[in-house]
């Protein structure tokens, strides 16, 4: 019945969802299922490791390795995590992987929705509590040991200045001064951040602290996966600025993974 | 108990046309053209903030004259449509031809089965990626469906607008020479000072979202060549 209402005619969209698309999906009973019941086992399922931000002078920078764990195993070893939300802002993901993914291609249509049907985008701020809301909703999966955490980054386009906030399970947003970092490396990634970090660091500084610092966490935590010079697999990296969102090309995050891990051997 | 008087299908269908027409005609035209590389949208529209011409998705746009909230409902259930469809399956399957279909239906059912039929004509854009041909489709008030080539245009004098742009269209142009076109028809038609312009372009070499608006700078710098 939900099917042809949309593939129909148009989408009446029920009571009045609003400019939210989750409303709209819920109006016609098309939500995703979050909430599992049932007793409460444990799932195992492929879980994303360590992604990272920081400010640096013109923006934000992000960083995630590529690699899925379960267990012990490596699940996969070329999974995206960090992505973009809109013009001006990127999400990073880590837990519970497919969820995750999940999450963020919802968060993408909300924010993408929301642009259109009012003309102008969400504040970022906007944006990071609406992301707060959706980790929020997960927390029935939690106790089934299915735990996502998201990173979100951006530019303030009213404030000109990169921001960016780091969440908890139960979706407490916290805004960070100058870095942040999630997932079973998160840890040892903030704790090399905390020595090399500096306000204001120009572009090229700010892409070679954010690779150390995962390049650290790899060495520190199994679950994390460095640069894979062997296969040809580099983190994913991204910066925003006033100019938007763009993501660092393999290229060049292969030479300046080079170029850290030649310092730090 | 009392009789209703029986009105004849054919007078009824008539009553209602002439009734939308007539709405229709007051409202000011819009005009997409093909260019070179894309398709522009160009609106003759006083208001800065209440917009005429929007985005639908990642390749499509859409335009609506007449009653603003009637194109507005029918514009918020278009992005309903494109976004519900891409998120559900992906970003390739939203296409211009299945969003056409779909506004047909909504106004072919409301103008018979509402009290009132709307009084709208809508425009839906597509730009072509990878050497596809662009679409564009025209609706009518009674969910009648045009499938034109080039150029098509929508409002009060759509009919004289594609007659004067017919004897100059021949093939895609600059961007700034179809803007320029484009206004001398809109200037020839009206005879008179046009009240503003809005415009937007769907920009066939733009990755993902090729909606683009045009400030008011970027018109006046066109139309000054």
């Amino acid at each position: 019945m939900s099917v042809d209402r949309f593939t129909g005619g148009l989408p009446a969209g029920g009571p009045a969802p609003g400019t939210s698309f989750t409303d709209l999906l819920k109006s016609l009973d098309l939500s995703p299922e979050w909430n599992v019941g049932g007793a409460g086992g444990q799932v195992q399922a492929p879980e994303g490791t360590t992604v990272l931000a920081l400010r640096y002078s013109e923006g934000v920078v992000m960083v995630g390795d590529r690699q899925a764990t379960e267990g012990h195993l490596v699940a996969h070893r070329r999974i995206q995590k960090v992505f973009q939300a809109d013009a001006f802002s990127a999400v990073a993901i880590s837990g519970t992987a497919g969820l995750a993914i999940e999450m963020v291609r919802l968060f993408q249509t909300e924010l993408e929705h929301y642009e259109k049907l009012e003309g102008a985008r969400l504040s970022l701020e906007g944006k990071a509590t609406y992301l707060a809301r959706m980790v929020r909703a997960q927390l029935p999966m939690v106790f089934q040991g299915l735990v996502v955490v998201p990173l979100f980054a951006g530019f303030d386009e009213s404030a000109q200045v990169g921001r960016l906030y780091t969440f908890d399970v139960v979706g407490g947003r916290y805004e960070e001064q100058d870095f942040g970092a999630t997932g079973s490396g998160g840890r040892d990634a903030k704790s090399f951040l905390r020595g090399a970090y500096a306000d204001g660091l120009a572009e090229p500084d700010a892409l070679s602290v954010a690779l150390r610092a995962l390049i650290s966490a790899s060495e520190e935590d199994t679950a994390t996966g460095g640069p894979d010079i062997q296969r040809g697999i580099f983190p994913n990296v991204v910066t925003v600025t006033s100019a938007g969102y763009r993501e660092v090309p393999d290229e060049q995050v292969a030479a300046i993974s080079a170029t850290a891990m030649e310092a730090m051997r | 108990m009392s009789m209703p008087f029986y009105v004849p299908p054919e007078q009824l269908v008539k009553d209602r046309a002439e009734y939308a027409k007539k709405g229709i005609a007051r409202g000011r035209s819009i005009v997409a053209m093909e260019y070179a590389e894309g398709v522009l949208l160009l609106a003759e529209n006083p208001s800065r903030t209440l917009y005429k011409i929007s985005e639908i998705y990642d390749r499509i746009a859409f335009a609506g004259v007449g009653k603003y909230n009637e194109f507005e409902a029918l514009r918020v259930a278009g992005i309903r449509h494109a976004d519900l469809k891409g998120y559900m399956y992906g970003r390739p399957d939203v296409a211009a031809k299945g969003l056409a279909n779909a506004f047909s239906q909504t106004l072919g059912n409301i103008f018979t089965h509402e009290i009132k039929p709307y009084e709208v004509e809508i425009l839906v854009a597509e730009v072509g990626i990878n050497g596809e041909s662009n679409r564009l489709f025209k609706v009518t008030y009674d969910g009648t469906l045009y499938d034109e080539r080039g150029f098509c245009a929508i409002g009060g004098q759509a009919d004289v607008l594609t007659q004067t742009l017919a004897e100059k269209y021949q093939t895609p142009g600059s961007l700034t020479d179809t803007v320029q076109m484009v206004a001398a028809a809109f200037a020839e038609v009206e005879q008179r000072e046009i009240d503003g312009w809005e415009a937007a372009v769907l920009d066939g070499a733009g990755e993902r979202r090729t909606f683009r608006r045009l400030s008011q700078e970027q018109i006046g710098t066109a139309l000054a060549g």
